[in-house]
């Protein structure tokens, strides 16, 4: 989806201003609100392209004002409530009322260590082989998918170079929204900060995203 | 091992002052302030009373990454590529499985890249759409990081965003951003300052700051730690 999310180019932000001896946690609260998040992900019922996409599809003016982890509680709360297993009244009451959902297993300790030391990767059997090669010019397709994509903006219907083949990848524009994980060759694909921002642009500089083949064709 | 209890229990190195900061105007990837707490604390215990979730396993969770995962052991990478061609070019084809020599890897390290800087190009890592980030060595990601500042400019003008940091580089220095669009998760290995010969990897580690190694700064000089022991 073309959301606020998508912020690659965007002007007017101002200065980025890192804190000196920036702690993990700015408070109580954001650190809570990061350990429920990744046990509501460890219950195994929405993919990290799913909530990926919870977080992002909010208003523009919304998602612009709210804080990072405030968008991630709210995004737990949506997505907790949309695999039925908190229902309205207990968020709204801020307390079980029901038992839990049959056949979800509880995430314990032993849970965290496993996922936390194995992670969730996504790259899949090799299918075929890529249709892209490295050193080969490609074009971002001009899409503009309602859903989740990974293909920003900034990139699109633009000429770039495959640099990187990463192998065979779960496709987030599907997986984020219950279509399956067809998983497709992903590369790295380099543009020139010129091919982007024009002849004005600083020519030093080079940028790179990680693509789908489905989000790329022949140039 | 359920205690039943409605919320996580001791966590770790709790130091409240920092709350009172950031009423977010200006800053909204800051905090904010008491309403929140109480939500998150009231859906930790529905969970828990649900018997989604372990108290036990929350407190894992930030234990974990208040404590053990972070950029040390990012710096620990990069030490050992400095000091140990053979390893630096295992890290270059494969980082995954050298980064795994090390003991490090999994969540938000399923599948790393490592890019070098050199006299002639500078890296420098983004996630335009979200905040990806390599969590399995570098831990979580800095404010900075995720501010909407950082994401929007650091592909359209690294130079000004890296003057931010006071970072300057040659004119002539090409400049390389990779934005991490995918689950693949990029790792700088700044240069090796000068005046370190002999130094041991351990003494190394202490020169590779987190910001180092998502580009936006070089690693510190050798006169910032210290005399030798």
């Amino acid at each position: 989806m073309n959301g606020a999310h998508d912020l690659g180019g965007t002007m007017g932000f101002g200065e980025v201003v890192p804190e000196v001896d920036e702690p993990v946690f700015h408070s109580d609260w954001e650190r809570r609100t990061m350990a429920v998040t990744l046990a509501g992900a460890m219950l195994g019922r929405w993919s990290l392209d799913e909530s990926r996409h919870v977080r992002e599809n909010r208003p523009p003016a919304t998602y612009l004002t709210s804080t990072y982890y405030r968008i991630w509680l709210d995004a737990l709360e949506s997505l907790l409530l949309a695999h039925g297993l908190v229902d309205a009244d207990e968020l709204a009451g801020g307390r079980a009322r029901h038992p839990g959902a049959d056949g979800v297993p509880t995430v314990s300790p032993d849970t965290v260590a496993r996922v936390l030391s194995r992670g969730a990767p996504t790259e899949r059997a090799t299918h075929g082989s890529p249709g892209f090669e490295v050193g080969q010019a490609v074009r971002a397709r001009n899409i503009h998918p309602a859903g989740h994509t990974r293909l920003p903006r900034y990139v699109r219907g633009h000429r770039g170079t495959v640099e990187l083949v990463h192998g065979v990848h779960v496709l987030p524009d599907t997986n984020a929204h219950g279509g399956g994980e067809n998983p497709e060759w992903l590369y790295t694909v380099r543009f020139a900060g010129t091919e982007l921002w024009g002849e004005a642009a600083d020519a030093s500089v080079e940028i790179s995203v990680d693509a789908w083949e489905s989000y790329l064709e022949p140039a | 091992m359920a205690t039943g209890g409605p919320v996580p229990g001791t966590v770790p190195g709790v130091g409240d002052t920092a709350q009172t900061d950031h009423d977010g105007a200006g800053h909204p990837d800051h905090s904010e302030l008491g309403p929140m707490d109480a939500r998150v604390r009231a859906l930790e215990s529905i969970l828990v009373d649900k018997g989604y979730v372990q108290p036990e396993a929350l407190d894992e969770i930030v234990e974990a990454y208040q404590t053990r995962i972070g950029p040390r052991g990012g710096a620990r990478v990069v030490a050992r590529a400095w000091t140990d061609p053979d390893y630096a070019a295992r890290l270059a084809a494969d980082a995954t499985s050298a980064i795994a020599e090390l003991d490090l890897g999994g969540r938000q390290g399923e599948h790393m890249v490592a890019v070098f800087n050199d006299a002639g190009t500078h890296h420098l890592v983004v996630c335009t759409l979200c905040s990806c980030y390599p969590w399995a060595v570098l831990g979580i990601p800095p404010v900075w990081y995720k501010s909407s500042a950082y994401r929007a400019r650091a592909v359209l003008e690294p130079r000004a965003v890296l003057a931010d940091f006071g970072t300057e580089l040659p004119a002539d220095t090409r400049i390389r951003v990779w934005d991490s669009t995918a689950e693949i998760r990029y790792l700088v290995v700044p240069r090796r300052p000068a005046g370190t010969d002999g130094w041991s990897e351990d003494r190394l580690a202490d020169l590779v700051s987190r910001d180092s190694m998502v580009g936006v700064r070089p690693a510190d000089e050798p006169t910032s730690v210290g005399a030798p022991a």
